[in-house]
């Protein structure tokens, strides 16, 4: 019997329970409503929770043990050598008994033990399976009989059932709190892994990248250099390039949104300039790669200066056309946060609309602007499509925007594409990486926060 | 405006004929027409889109007087003040008939320029709205941008002098350079009526300049008003009205877009001749 069947099993009981939970408060006052003490649907809701959430609680809990116990029962049952073998043999074995008992590919030949270890296994499971559905089930029936049954007039059904909710969803944001703390631990933990074979110093000083380490000690060359400067360089260049594109563009767009543009051009160019911040990284990427690269190394060559065809030029460029809408909508929510009083000291002063918009409202809505800058500039960092395909590979250590650079995050990506051994330097070298750019994009998020909201304060 | 004095010559008879009249022909009561008009206003109609804000208001504002604007919410008396200086062009669906001269010079012609009208007629807003800037750049912003200072010294003295005129020079000379966002609301009200007394204008409009302070700054702000009648043509609109009664030496009394009555203070408060005005100021609505 499978799972997924049992849950809506319990679903539907629980539905169930709420019509008896409802239609059992009513009976008890005779269907005056103003004599219960909540509303007939807690009633119902309060049964209904009670009848799924300890079966739920139940499954949950047997799935993520069931496993463990019914292998340790086969365990038991398995010949004396099979069990004093070492662990990581042991495991071999019992991936083979699993494998054997679905049906899937078996990696050694199948003897006659371990036909019947897979056998024991699959009855095991499937006995496993059986009482979990008889218990559930009960359990689901059995408790919300008696949540229909303690059904009294004077129970306060909606301050239980308010608890109850107030509980899923505290539970549901702490789940989100969890979940980055756990990728940041497990990015933290690898990290520590690297730094116990390469030295922080190196790592963060260093001023040389070429993680290809020799797989086999026989192997020629290569023991690895794990110097990040030049990879943190060529991001700064490219994120560099990107904000001289996106700032300016994007200011100026939104001043133009914001204070001049009539209604009808507003409605018209927003969602536009919307469906800019909406077109998929991978294909500005591909525009990058194909469009704007050969385009600047064809113009570089026409002016006699030698392009490279992957510059770091092309990627900032298309990186920066990506971010306007991001800095052009940021900066128009600003400005538009800018209190009309302020528009009207300056206009009844005599002041002209430039004027107004360069020394009342740029001033006033500067430090958003900064706050959306910096979100923009973490966006640009953390970026990884366009780079991917536009940037190259090689970590020049290089300020010539001309030529090709490499940046974090692609260096990432291609420490962990294809087949390696995760032991290595070279994979670890990318939990590195990652931490440092998370560090990075952390700091920079912080403060474009704390600036932004600093802003907001100061007219409320 | 440099050959105003024939045009006003002109106005001064034309509005001592009207004076006779006790009634006029836009159904006003009172006096509506004054000797020496600092700025007329003719049958002035005002639209926001298709609604009618002001139904065809005519009112002189003298030289050198204060006049009160009084009226129950939603009257059109901030309307009609937004008018005088053009604030209203900031509105898109906004839309002015009419006639509104200011020394002779009709403000609505097409070929003026705002900046220097809005120069001549200054404003203050119901809520004390300084730059956030210093309390120096504040002021020193209308005569920057208007080129009314030669070097930094003058400079220096024209902020001087408004921060005197406005009463604050006292509470804030040692400390020009702090944010002028940074003081307390009277004080900034303050700051905002020095802001627009800089760039030495004609006439200061004033829109319910006290109604988001409290009585001290209030009786401090009333008192600024009547010193600076002495130099300036003050124009304001407030719902108190003893308020009103205190500053002002005419009052007019709007009621739902039209100009109900005017007349010296005194005698509005005193003896209203119309029905409207008697009920608002007995306190019988409004």
């Amino acid at each position: 019997m499978h799972t997924s069947t049992l849950i809506i099993l319990l679903l539907g009981l629980m539905s169930l329970a709420y019509y008896f939970g409802r239609k059992r408060s009513l009976s008890i006052v005779g269907g005056k409503i103003r004599d219960l003490h909540s509303l007939p649907s807690y009633y119902g809701l309060q049964t209904a929770m009670w009848c799924g959430i300890p079966a739920l609680i139940l499954l949950s809990l047997w799935i993520s043990f069931e496993e463990t116990v019914v292998t340790g029962i086969v365990v038991e049952s398995l010949p004396q050598e099979l069990q004093s073998l070492p662990p990581e043999r042991l495991d071999l074995v019992l991936n083979d008994v699993r494998n054997l008992s679905k049906g899937d590919i078996v990696s050694s030949t199948v003897d006659q033990t371990m036909q019947q270890a897979a056998d024991h296994y699959s009855s095991l499971m499937d006995i496993s399976h059986m009482a979990l559905f008889v218990v559930a089930l009960s359990v689901a029936i059995l408790a919300g009989l008696w949540a229909r049954r303690t059904i009294t007039r004077e129970q306060r059904a909606r301050n239980r059932v308010e608890k109850a909710i107030n509980f899923f969803l505290l539970s549901s944001s702490t789940l989100a709190i969890f979940t980055t703390i756990g990728i940041v631990l497990s990015v933290l933990f690898e990290s520590m892994r690297f730094f116990q074979q390469i030295p922080v110093t190196e790592f963060l000083f260093g001023l040389e990248w070429s993680p290809q380490t020799a797989i086999r000690p026989d192997q020629v060359g290569s023991s690895g250099v794990f110097g990040s400067v030049p990879l943190f360089a060529g991001t700064m260049l490219i994120t560099l390039i990107a904000m001289i594109v996106a700032v300016p563009i994007g200011l100026m767009s939104a001043i133009y949104m914001a204070e001049y543009a009539g209604k009808r051009f507003r409605t018209l160019a927003k969602p536009v300039l919307e469906v800019l911040a909406g077109i998929p990284t991978v294909v500005y990427g591909f525009f990058a790669a194909l469009t704007v690269a050969p385009f600047f190394r064809d113009m570089g060559t026409n002016i006699g200066l030698t392009v490279s065809s992957e510059s770091a030029l092309a990627a900032g460029v298309v990186m920066g056309i990506m971010i306007i809408p991001f800095v052009s909508s940021l900066s128009d929510d600003v400005i538009n946060a800018v209190p009309q009083a302020m528009r009207d000291g300056a206009y009844g002063l005599g002041a002209t609309r430039s004027e107004t918009i360069r020394n009342v409202i740029i001033p006033a809505a500067l430090p958003g602007i900064v706050g959306g800058v910096l979100l923009a500039v973490s966006r640009a960092i953390g970026e990884t499509m366009i780079v991917v395909m536009a940037a190259g590979l090689s970590a020049n250590l290089s300020a010539n925007p001309l030529e090709a650079v490499t940046t974090v995050t692609v260096q990432i990506v291609t420490l962990l594409v294809g087949d390696q051994e995760f032991d290595s330097a070279k994979t670890l070298a990318a939990f590195a990486l990652a931490l440092v750019l998370f560090v990075i994009t952390l700091a920079l998020n912080m403060i474009a926060l704390h600036i932004v909201r600093k802003y907001r304060e100061q007219y409320e | 405006m440099n050959d105003t004095s024939t045009a006003k010559t002109g106005l001064q008879s034309e509005a001592g004929a009207a004076m006779k009249q006790n009634r006029t022909a836009e159904g006003t009561v009172g006096e509506v027409y004054v000797d020496d008009p600092r700025m007329t206003c003719r049958n002035v109609d005002v639209y926001y889109g298709e609604k009618q804000a002001i139904f065809d208001v005519s009112l002189d504002v003298g030289k050198n007087q204060v006049i009160s604007m009084i009226g129950p919410s939603g009257c059109g008396k901030s309307t009609f003040l937004r008018c005088l200086n053009r604030m209203n062009d900031t509105i898109d669906i906004c839309r002015v008939t009419g006639q509104i001269k200011m020394d002779g010079q009709d403000i609505y012609d097409g070929g003026l320029d705002v900046v220097p009208l809005r120069a001549s007629v200054g404003m203050v807003f119901q809520k004390p709205n300084p730059f956030p800037k210093s309390i120096y750049d504040n002021i020193a912003y209308g005569p920057r941008i208007h080129g009314l200072c030669d070097d930094k010294q003058h400079l220096d003295s024209i902020v001087e002098k408004s921060l005197q005129r406005a009463g604050l020079w006292e509470e804030v000379k040692d400390r020009l350079d702090q944010p002028g966002t940074g003081l307390s609301g009277g004080q900034q009200q303050r700051l905002c009526i020095a802001r627009a007394i800089a760039v030495s204008p004609e006439v200061i409009l004033m829109d319910e300049p006290c109604s988001a302070l409290d009585p001290i700054a209030t009786a401090k702000i009333e008192e600024l008003i009547d010193e600076l009648r002495e130099n300036f043509t003050i124009a304001i609109v407030t719902h108190s009205m003893q308020q009103a009664a205190r500053v002002s030496q005419r009052t007019a009394y709007f009621h739902l877009g039209k100009l109900i009555e005017v007349g010296e203070t005194d005698q509005i408060f005193t003896s209203p001749r119309h029905k409207l005005t008697e009920d608002y100021i007995t306190g019988r609505f409004g």
